[in-house]
């Protein structure tokens, strides 16, 4: 079942961004950021939570699960020591994302030559 | 009036599209990522008996490395176009266009093509999502004490 729910609300984002796209002239890069942004935004009162919770990964695969996950690590080190917790937890549960996502664009950059 | 008419000719022409099928493939394309995501992460949770947190990490990982590689090969281009937001919208968007970016600029040297553009698509994700997540998380610890 949490198949089907991973399905649909992953599409649903997904849909949601492809009607934007046809409908106006935003780019893909304005879509992405707007969805970062609303991901964030979600995470008051842990209402992306209880989706992750509900859903599965169908909610941790769009690029929503991004901007909750800066918001939720940097809340976490922020209740533990403070304010200054924003800045040194925000990258907490991204980095592994960020981190492969630079490695391994550099090293398929390195054996791979541009197609047209 | 010459300016109406050409314009008039140039609307005729543009090819049309197909806004239902795009949202349609749009959808059906991201809810598959989305499968294999809940797929990938209930395989890593079974077989490395790791906590679910870990196999989402192991899983996006994955997920990276799978359109990093596709989009390296040559053929993940073709399916961006074809399914438009169901890929570009998924965390695979943001690799492919890293990938792309620093497959593309490689020519114009290491350090001033591909050190300066690899963020050039995927760096307005990374930016606007530190800002807003350092707005709210302002907003949160001193206007909601924390939550």
């Amino acid at each position: 079942m949490i198949y089907l729910y991973s399905f649909l609300f992953a599409g649903l984002i997904c849909l949601i961004g492809q009607v934007i796209l046809d409908n106006t002239k935003l780019t893909p890069g304005h879509i992405t950021s707007m969805f970062v942004v609303a991901g964030s935004f979600l995470d008051i009162f842990s209402v992306y939570d209880k989706i992750v919770q509900f859903v599965g990964a169908g909610a941790l695969v769009p690029i929503t699960s991004f901007g909750h996950l800066l918001t939720h690590g940097a809340m976490m080190k922020a209740n533990d020591v403070g304010f200054i917790g924003i800045a040194m937890g925000m990258f907490d549960f991204t980095a592994s994302g960020i981190t492969s996502a630079i490695f391994f664009a550099f090293i398929f950059s390195l054996f791979f030559k541009p197609k047209d | 009036m010459e300016k109406r008419l050409y314009e008039k000719i140039v609307m005729n022409h543009r090819p049309k599209e197909h806004r239902l099928r795009n949202a349609i493939t749009a959808f059906i394309v991201g809810g598959i990522v989305g499968v294999i995501g809940e797929g990938l992460l209930e395989l890593y949770t079974y077989y490395l008996n790791v906590s679910s947190s870990d196999a989402a990490v192991f899983m996006m990982v994955t997920l990276i490395f799978l359109a990093s590689l596709f989009t390296a090969l040559g053929f993940f281009d073709k399916w961006v176009n074809f399914a438009r937001c169901g890929l570009i919208v998924p965390i695979t968007g943001f690799a492919h266009s890293m990938t792309s970016a620093a497959i593309e600029f490689k020519k114009e040297g290491y350090v001033t093509g591909l050190g300066a553009n690899i963020f050039k698509l995927a760096g307005t994700v990374i930016l606007y999502g530190i800002v807003s997540s350092y707005i709210f998380g302002i907003i949160r610890y001193f206007v909601l004490g924390g939550v």
